[in-house]
C-alpha cells in the first residue's frame, strides 16, 4: 500500500483548561482514495482538521505527513502538498484584493513566483474565463466564490486538499456542479481530497472511504459503500436515517 | 376564502427593478404550502412582502390578504394571523433576552397574560416544543443554548400565540442532519395539532417533500411551476424545476448506491 500523505496517529486533543475534544483519532489519508470526515457540530471535526493543518499541535498522539510527524520545519514542503478550502466562501476571499492576487497567494507564500500563466491555468481549471484575474470578490456570486477558492488551493498543484464543508453554502444545483468540479480535479491532477461534510450525499458521490467522529472518537471507518451501505455503529445508523429523501 | 392569497405580488427596488414579479398563490387554513428556489428567487422577500415586513428601500404592489387584512395597503401588525420562524435562530433571537422572556413576549402582548399564568404558557410552550428542563432553557440566553434548542425556542415564540398561519423560512438550513429530521418531525406534529397552515419555503427539495404538499417554484422572482410537490418531483415540466429533481437526485441516487454496494 502507497504510503499516507496525511495521518492522524492516534491523535488526541484537549483546549486549555478544557475536556478532550478528540480523543484516540486514528486516521490516514492515502493517494487517490478521498476519505470523508463525518460528523454533527461538536464531534471534533474542526478540532482534527485544525491539526492536519499545523495551526494547532496534538496534546497527545500525532501528525505524520508523508510518514513522519509533522514538523515546523518540514512546514514548507506540507504547504506545497496540502492545500484547503472552507465553507463560506464569501468570508475566505478578501475583498480588497482582485481574483488574481488572490489566487497567486500560495504561489507567493511558497515562493514560487506570482506567475500570471499558473494563474490563467488554476483559473481554467475551475471553469473561469482568465478575465476573471482582474476583477473583485463581491462580482461573483457564491459558487463563482468557492471555483475562486479552489482555484486558489490548486494553483500551486498539492497532492492534497483539505475541503471543510465546501458545498454546505451553496444551492443544490450548485453543489452538483462544485462536486463535478472536485472530482474532476482529482481525476486530472493527481489530487486527493479529505472532505469534511456533514451531507452523506456529497460523502457518497466524492469520497471512497468514509470516517465517522462522534464526540471527539472516531466511532466507524472503512470503504463508503460499507459505513454508508452498511453502518455498524448506532450514530451512523441515526445520521443515515435523519438524511431526506426524495419520494421514490 | 383563503387564509392567505397572494395575487399578482411584486416587490421593487428603489431603482424599480422588479425582485419578485407576478407571484400569485394560495394557502388555505390548515394547508401546508411550499415555496422553492434558490438564492436569489425572491422567496424570502415573498414571505416578507406576505407579513409587511419588506425591508425600507422595497415596495410591494399587488395583493396580499392574510385572514382578511390587506397586507400591502394596510401592514399594521400581523398580530396572531401568521408568524415566522427563520433560518438563524441565533439573529432572529434576542441575546440580551432570556429565552423565557423572548416567548413570553408575545404571550403577554396578544393573549394578555400576567403573573403566574405567563409562566405556566411560557413553560407549556417550551414543552410543546419538546424542550425537557423547561425552567433552565427560559432562564438561558440564546448562545447558552445549541443550534437546535435555539430553534425550538424561535419556534415556541412563534406558535405560543397559535396563529393561523405559520411561515417557516429554511428553518432547518443552519442544523445537523439528526436535529433537522427532529425539527421537521417538530413543525409536522405542531401544524396537524393546532390545524395551522404552513407555508415553508426551502431551496431544498428532499426537505420540502418531507413537510409539505402543494408547491410553487420561484427562480428570479417568477413562478415558474405549481403543483403538488410528489407530482412535481415525479414529473417536473419546467427546465429549471428538473434541474433542481435531477440535482437532488444525484445525491440521493449516490447515496443508494452505496447502499446496495
Amino acid at each position: 500500500m502507497t504510503e499516507p500523505i496525511l495521518a492522524a496517529v492516534d491523535a488526541g486533543y484537549a483546549y486549555r483548561g478544557g475536556a478532550a475534544a478528540l480523543s484516540g483519532v486514528s486516521l490516514a489519508v492515502s493517494p487517490g482514495r478521498n476519505v470523508a470526515l463525518v460528523g454533527e457540530s461538536g464531534a471534533g471535526k474542526t478540532t482534527l482538521l485544525r491539526l492536519f493543518l499545523g495551526l494547532a499541535r496534538p496534546t497527545s498522539g500525532a501528525i505524520h505527513f508523508d510518514g513522519a510527524p509533522l514538523h515546523r520545519q518540514r512546514m514548507r514542503q506540507y504547504r506545497r502538498a496540502v492545500q484547503a478550502v472552507f465553507q463560506d466562501p464569501y468570508s475566505s476571499l478578501d475583498p480588497r484584493h482582485r481574483i488574481g492576487r488572490i489566487v497567486a497567494e500560495p504561489l507567493r507564500g511558497l515562493g514560487l513566483g506570482a506567475d500570471p500563466a499558473r494563474v490563467t491555468a488554476a483559473l481554467d481549471a475551475v471553469g473561469l474565463p482568465a478575465d476573471t484575474a482582474g476583477r473583485y470578490p463581491h462580482e461573483f456570486s457564491g459558487g463563482q466564490r468557492q471555483r475562486i477558492a479552489i482555484a486558489r488551493a490548486v494553483v500551486g498543484n498539492p497532492r492534497l486538499l483539505l475541503a471543510d464543508e465546501p458545498v454546505s453554502a451553496l444551492d443544490l444545483t450548485t453543489r452538483v456542479r462544485i462536486v463535478d468540479l472536485l472530482a474532476s480535479l482529482c481525476a486530472e491532477r493527481d489530487l486527493t481530497i479529505l472532505l469534511v461534510s456533514h451531507d452523506l450525499g456529497v460523502v457518497a458521490e466524492l469520497c471512497a472511504e468514509t470516517a465517522v467522529l462522534e464526540r471527539g472518537r472516531l466511532v466507524e471507518q472503512g470503504p463508503t459503500s460499507e459505513v454508508l451501505g452498511a453502518p455498524s455503529h448506532p450514530y451512523t445508523r441515526r445520521l443515515l436515517a435523519s438524511v431526506p429523501r426524495l419520494p421514490a | 376564502m383563503s387564509l392567505l392569497s397572494v395575487d399578482g405580488l411584486a416587490v421593487r427596488d428603489r431603482a424599480g427593478t422588479a425582485l419578485v414579479e407576478n407571484v400569485s398563490f394560495e394557502v388555505a387554513a390548515g394547508d401546508r404550502a411550499g415555496l422553492i428556489g434558490e438564492s436569489g428567487s425572491g422567496k424570502s422577500l415573498t414571505a416578507l412582502a406576505v407579513l409587511g415586513l419588506l425591508p425600507p428601500g422595497l415596495t410591494a404592489t399587488g395583493s396580499v390578504r392574510l385572514d382578511g387584512a390587506d397586507m400591502i395597503r394596510a401592514p399594521r401588525g400581523h398580530g396572531t394571523a401568521a408568524t415566522v420562524v427563520f433560518q438563524e435562530p441565533l439573529t432572529a433571537l434576542d441575546p440580551l433576552m432570556t429565552a423565557g422572556r423572548q416567548i413570553a413576549g408575545p404571550l403577554r402582548r396578544l393573549r394578555g397574560l400576567r403573573g403566574a399564568a405567563l409562566r405556566e404558557a411560557v413553560r407549556s410552550a417550551l414543552g410543546e416544543v419538546r424542550l425537557t428542563d423547561t425552567d433552565r432553557i427560559a432562564r438561558s440566553y440564546p448562545h447558552q443554548l445549541s443550534g437546535g434548542q435555539r430553534q425550538r425556542v424561535a419556534i415556541a415564540m412563534a406558535v405560543a400565540c397559535r396563529p393561523r398561519l405559520l411561515i417557516a423560512d429554511e428553518p432547518t438550513t443552519a442544523l445537523d442532519v439528526t436535529v433537522q429530521a427532529e425539527i421537521l418531525d417538530l413543525l409536522d406534529r405542531i401544524v396537524t395539532t393546532h390545524g395551522t397552515a404552513l407555508l415553508f419555503i426551502t431551496h431544498d427539495l428532499p426537505v420540502a417533500a418531507r413537510v409539505i404538499r402543494h408547491t410553487h417554484v420561484l427562480r428570479h422572482g417568477r413562478v415558474v411551476e405549481s403543483g403538488p410537490i410528489t407530482s412535481l418531483i415525479a414529473a417536473p415540466e419546467h427546465p429549471y424545476t428538473r434541474t433542481l429533481v435531477d440535482s437532488a437526485r444525484r445525491f440521493d441516487a449516490a447515496l443508494e448506491r452505496t447502499g446496495r454496494a
